[in-house]
């Protein structure tokens, strides 16, 4: 299997740790800073903490160079074809599943990466929260299904 | 505005780009992380590169914290959860508990969280994606106003 070559793997990886020293770097792993950033309401006391939006948008726009890139290859280095999202459309699902996890976001501070990271240097209560949250994705995985072939099945 | 770090943020921001930019290019994967977790639960196809990601973010964050540890939080400040607003008298674990579930149940049928449609998805110009970092950004703004756990 592609998937199970030295390369592959490594890329996974290099990539994952990549993503974790960033998280820390950026401070996104302490939830306090997050919920800073989305306290709007201490915008006028000069209070709010903007650092949230300096991390995303230099991600997103290195990504966006990489996905131009990629729009010139056949393929990704490693793997025979770029795996794009199976879903489409703009459901009720994708809306509500998003609103749900803002409810969430807001009331911890913490979304799934930072979760994870994490655990490098756990917080008080962090294995409580993570099987919450593996609990919480295995009951929305009864609704959208893992696996490419169901997962297009169910995106038709 | 004591607490904005908007170098190391960019710094940060532009190191999980790359991440994304190297499993895009690599493996043509989205690093979307609720979807890497989330398709490792049965009936999983695809186990091990999603496990060695996993420990590897885990042990990213680590070993900067040790090289670094004067950047805060994991390194010389201890991590710590933000217990719920005393007005509301909800016990910190329920609270835990409740936002575990609605993130780990959102992110799945909404395939996606902040990295996978905020990272990923918006570089990508996905319409879809656009729509759920509104959705979910404006909730998450929201529920901090009404709850005032700041």
């Amino acid at each position: 299997m592609a998937n199970l070559r030295p390369p592959y793997l490594a890329t996974a990886a290099l990539s994952g740790l990549l993503f974790g020293a960033g998280l820390y770097v950026s401070q996104m792993v302490d939830p306090l800073k997050v919920l800073r950033f989305l306290d709007f309401t201490a915008i006028p006391s000069g209070g709010w903490d903007p650092s949230l939006a300096f991390v995303i948008v230099p991600a997103i726009l290195v990504m966006f160079i990489a996905v131009r890139i990629g729009r010139r290859r056949p393929a990704p280095l490693f793997d025979k074809e770029f795996h794009e999202p199976e879903y489409k459309r703009i459901d009720a699902r994708l809306v509500g599943g998003a609103a749900l996890f803002g409810v969430g976001w807001g009331m911890s501070g913490i979304c799934p990466g930072p979760a994870i990271a994490l655990i490098a240097f756990p917080p008080d209560g962090i294995w409580l929260f993570l099987a919450a949250l593996v609990a919480g994705s295995y009951a929305g995985s009864l609704i959208v299904p893992s696996g490419h072939v169901k997962r297009l099945a169910d995106a038709k | 505005m004591e607490s904005f770090t908007p170098l190391t943020a960019a710094l940060g921001g532009s190191l999980i780009g790359l991440a994304a930019a190297v499993l895009w290019l690599g493996n043509g994967r989205i690093a979307g992380i609720s979807g890497i977790f989330g398709q490792l639960l049965p009936p999983a196809q695809t186990v091990v590169w999603r496990l060695v990601f996993l420990v590897a973010l885990v042990a990213g964050a680590w070993a900067s914290s040790k090289l670094f540890p004067a950047l805060g939080v994991g390194g010389v400040e201890p991590a710590a959860l933000v217990p719920p607003p005393a007005t509301w008298g909800v016990p910190p674990p329920v609270w835990l508990i409740v936002a575990g579930l609605l993130i780990g149940f959102g992110t799945k049928i909404g395939n996606g969280c902040t990295s996978g449609h905020g990272v990923c998805g918006l570089a990508r110009l996905s319409l879809r994606s656009l729509v759920a970092v509104l959705v979910f950004f404006g909730v998450a703004i929201i529920t901090v106003t009404v709850t005032g756990i700041v």
